[in-house]
C-alpha cells in the first residue's frame, strides 16, 4: 500500500482556544452510534457549537470567516479522553489536515497519525502569536513543514515539532502501519508460538 | 539485570522492530465492542483480510444496551443496528461473543477479568481507553483506536513504542470510608491529567499489596485519566486466588505451571524505573471532583479552589469548570444540591462496590427528588448480587436496580442526565457533556460517596452519614 508522503500541510487556521479539549468535546458519544465513519464530520464539535449558538456567540468552527480551514489551532493535551477514533475522523471529515497544539493526549495523537493528520507541537506563545494573525487576518495561508519542523505564515517562521517517530511515519508515507505490520506476519505466528498463553 | 514487569512482558511480545523505530508488539488478547470495532471490520473487509487469531479475540456489548428494556429489536434503531453488526462480525470470524442472551455479558472491563481471560504477563488490547483496568492483573494493557482495532484483528499485533515507567508506591492503611477510587482521584489530582503521558505507571506499596484485585481495577481503570495509557500491579497471591477457578483460567497441572510463569513476571526487586513517586495512604480522605477533568479534584472537606490559589496554566480550566458545574470558588462543595446518583461502570460497578455500598445503606433512603440507579457492571455481577441480596437493599432503600451495561457512565444508551441535572457518580469522567447532557454536571467520587449523596440530595461526607469510623 503506497501512501502519499506527507511533508507539508498548508491551508488556512481556525482556532479552538482551550486546554484539555477532550474527545466527548470533539464528538460528543451520541454521535459515536453509527457502524461507519461517513458522515462524523458534521459533528465535531457538535455541543460546543450549538451551545455558542444558543448564547448567540458563533463557535469558531462555524464562523464564516473561518469556513474551509484546514488547520486547528489549539491549547494543550488536546484529546485527552477516551481512546475513540471517531474523534479524529470526525476533524479529518470536517476538513481538518492538521493540529497544531501545546500537547496532545497519546492515544488521541497516534489515532491521528494513523490518518495522516499530523499533530504538531507548538510553544504556547507561538500558538497565541498564530491565532493572533489568524483572528486578524483569517485568508492567511499556514504552511506546517514536517521536515524544517517550522510553520511559516505571511514571513514569519515559528518552531513546530512532531516526534521523530511520527514525523518518519508521515514524511515516508508509513502513516498507516497496517502494510508493515502484515509483512511480519509469520514472525508473529513464531512468536505466539512461545508463549503458553496462545499456544493453548 | 533486574527488570520490570514492563520490561518482561514487552520483550516476550516483540515481533521486530518497524522501520519507523517502533515495536511490532503481539497482542496476546484482543476485547472488542460494539462501539470501535464495526469499522475495523468494515477496513478489513476493503483489504480483504481476515481476523488472523479469532480464539484470542474476545467480545461483548456495553455501551450501547439499554439497562431496563433490554429486549431486542432496542427501541433505538442505530443501537440496534451496531449490536446486529458486532453479532454477525463475531459470528462470520468465529469469534467468542458474550451476548446479552448468554448471562455473561457485560462492561469489557469487567467481563474479561471475571471470566479469566485477563492474566498476568499478557498483552492486551481493547478499543477503549479503560483498557488500562486489566493492569490490575500484572497484564500490559492498552486502550487503541479503530485503525489498531483492524491491525490487531489483521495481524495480532499493534505498531507501538515502550513508554517508559513510572512507579507510584502509596504506603500504609486508609482511614475507614477512604476508597480505591479516592485513591487514583488523589493520584490525578497530584500528578495532573497529563502528568502520565508516555508512561505506565506501576503501582505499589503497602496500600496496594493489601488491596482486593477489584480495588486495584478500580486504580489501574483510571490511569487513562491520568494521561498514562498503561497502569499496572505486580500480579502477586491475590492475583492468582482471584483467577483460579474462573472459565478461562488455566487448569489442574497447566495451572501450578501459569503460576509460576505469572510469578516470574513481577518486576525484579531492583528493577529500574524512570521515575518514582511516594505517597502515603493516610494523607488521602474522600475525594470529590469539582470541575471538568478528573484531575480538578478536592478532599470532601475542601473548599473548591479559587483561581489565585492555582498555577497559572490551570486557571482557564478552572474559570471554564466553574461556569459548566455552577460552583462558587472559595465555597465549600459538601451540600451542593444532586440530582442524579450513579452507581456502576467498569471503575466501581463490580460486585465488591455493591456489597460495600449495600452494608451502609440500609435503613436509609433515597431522598425524594433525586433519582438513584445501580447498574451492576456485568450479569455475573447482576445475578451474584441479587443471589446475595443486594438488589432487595437496593431497592428497599429507593434506588432502581438495573441490566447491565456502562449506563450513565456516557451518553450512549437511554440513561442520560438531562439539562444541567448534577450526578454524584462513580464513574471515571466528569467531562462537560460526558453523561449525555451538553449541560449536565458530574462529581466523580466513591461508592459510598454516590450512596450518601443519594440519601442525603447533597454531596455529603459518607462517614458522616453512614457513622463509618
Ligand atoms: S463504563 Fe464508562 S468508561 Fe467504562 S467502558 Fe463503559 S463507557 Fe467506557
Amino acid at each position: 500500500m503506497a501512501l502519499e508522503k506527507i511533508t507539508q500541510v498548508t491551508g488556512r487556521g481556525v482556532y479552538v482556544p482551550g486546554d484539555d479539549i477532550d474527545t466527548d468535546r470533539i464528538i460528543p458519544a451520541r454521535f459515536m452510534k453509527c457502524v461507519t465513519f461517513d458522515g462524523l464530520g458534521e459533528f465535531a464539535f457538535a455541543d460546543a457549537r450549538a451551545a455558542a449558538a444558543a448564547e448567540g456567540t458563533v463557535h469558531p468552527l462555524d464562523d464564516p470567516r473561518f469556513v474551509g480551514a484546514s488547520v486547528l489551532l489549539s491549547g494543550s493535551n488536546f484529546g485527552c479522553g477516551s481512546s475513540r477514533e471517531h474523534a479524529p475522523q470526525a476533524l479529518y471529515r470536517f476538513g481538518i489536515r492538521a493540529v497544531l497544539a501545546e500537547s496532545f493526549a497519546e492515544i488521541f495523537f497516534g489515532n491521528s497519525t494513523t490518518l495522516g493528520m499530523p499533530c504538531v507541537v507548538m510553544r504556547p506563545e507561538d500558538l497565541r502569536a498564530l491565532a493572533g494573525i489568524i483572528a486578524s487576518d483569517p485568508a492567511a495561508l499556514l504552511t506546517i513543514d514536517l521536515l524544517e519542523s517550522k510553520v511559516s505564515i505571511a514571513d514569519m517562521d515559528f518552531p513546530a515539532i512532531l516526534p521523530d517517530h511520527a514525523k518518519e511515519a508521515l514524511v515516508t508515507g508509513r502513516w498507516d502501519a497496517i502494510a508493515d505490520l502484515l509483512e511480519g506476519v509469520d514472525a508473529v505466528r513464531d512468536r505466539a508460538a512461545q508463549l503458553p498463553y496462545m499456544a493453548a | 539485570m533486574s527488570k520490570t514487569l514492563l520490561d518482561k512482558v514487552w520483550e516476550a511480545h516483540t515481533v521486530r522492530t518497524l522501520p519507523n523505530g517502533s515495536t511490532q508488539l503481539l497482542i496476546g488478547t484482543h476485547l472488542i465492542h460494539e462501539v470501535t470495532s464495526p469499522q475495523a471490520f468494515g477496513m478489513l473487509r476493503d483489504l480483504g483480510l481476515k481476523v488472523l487469531f479469532p480464539s484470542r479475540t474476545f467480545a461483548t456489548v456495553d455501551h450501547i444496551v439499554p439497562t431496563d428494556e433490554r429486549d431486542e429489536p432496542f427501541s433505538d434503531s442505530l443501537a440496534d443496528a451496531m449490536i446486529k453488526a458486532l453479532r454477525e462480525n463475531c459470528a462470520q470470524s468465529g469469534i467468542k461473543f458474550f451476548d446479552l442472551p448468554s448471562g455473561q455479558q457485560g462492561i469489557v472491563h469487567i467481563v474479561g477479568p471475571e471470566q479469566g481471560i485477563t492474566q498476568p504477563g499478557t498483552t492486551i488490547a481493547c478499543g477503549d481507553s479503560h483498557t488500562s483496568t486489566h493492569g490490575a492483573f500484572g497484564a500490559i494493557a492498552f486502550g487503541i483506536g479503530t485503525s489498531q482495532v483492524r491491525d490487531v484483528l489483521a495481524t495480532q499485533t499493534m505498531a507501538i513504542r515502550k513508554p517508559k515507567v513510572r512507579r507510584i508506591n502509596v504506603d500504609g492503611s486508609l482511614a475507614p470510608g477512604v476508597y480505591s477510587k479516592d485513591v487514583i482521584l488523589h493520584i490525578i489530582r497530584k500528578l495532573g491529567v497529563n502528568g502520565g503521558l508516555g508512561f505506565a505507571y506501576e503501582y505499589g506499596g503497602s496500600t496496594f499489596d493489601a488491596f482486593t484485585q477489584e480495588e486495584r481495577m478500580t486504580v489501574c481503570n483510571m490511569s487513562i485519566e491520568g494521561g498514562a495509557r498503561v497502569g499496572y500491579v505486580n500480579p502477586d497471591e491475590t492475583t492468582f486466588a482471584y483467577l483460579k477457578g474462573r472459565p478461562y483460567a488455566p487448569k489442574g497441572a497447566q495451572w501450578e505451571a501459569a503460576v509460576a510463569r505469572w510469578k516470574a513476571t513481577a518486576s525484579d526487586p531492583g528493577a529500574a524505573y524512570d521515575e518514582v513517586i511516594s505517597y502515603k495512604a493516610s494523607e488521602i480522605a474522600p475525594t470529590v471532583t469539582w470541575g471538568i477533568n478528573p484531575g480538578q479534584a478536592i478532599f470532601i472537606d475542601e473548599k473548591v479552589p479559587r483561581l489565585s490559589e492555582l498555577p497559572d496554566k490551570d486557571r482557564a480550566t478552572a474559570e471554564e469548570a466553574l461556569v459548566h458545574m455552577q460552583l462558587k470558588a472559595g465555597e465549600p462543595i459538601k451540600g451542593t444540591k444532586v440530582d442524579v446518583a450513579f452507581l456502576g461502570s467498569c471503575t466501581n460497578g463490580r460486585l465488591s462496590d455493591l456489597t460495600e455500598v449495600a452494608k451502609h445503606i440500609r435503613g436509609h433512603k433515597v431522598r425524594r427528588g433525586v433519582k438513584a440507579i445501580v447498574v451492576p457492571g456485568s450479569q455475573g455481577v447482576a445475578a451474584l448480587a441479587e443471589r446475595m441480596g443486594l438488589a432487595a437493599i437496593f431497592q428497599e432503600a429507593g434506588f432502581e436496580w438495573r441490566g447491565a451495561g456502562c449506563s450513565m457512565c456516557l451518553g450512549m444508551n437511554p440513561d442520560k442526565l438531562v439539562g444541567d441535572q448534577l450526578c454524584a457518580s462513580s464513574s471515571n469522567r466528569n467531562f462537560k457533556g460526558r453523561q449525555g447532557s451538553p449541560t449536565g454536571r458530574t462529581v466523580l467520587m466513591s461508592p459510598l460517596m454516590v450512596a450518601a449523596a443519594a440519601v442525603t440530595g447533597e454531596i455529603s461526607d459518607a462517614r458522616e452519614i453512614f457513622h463509618v469510623a
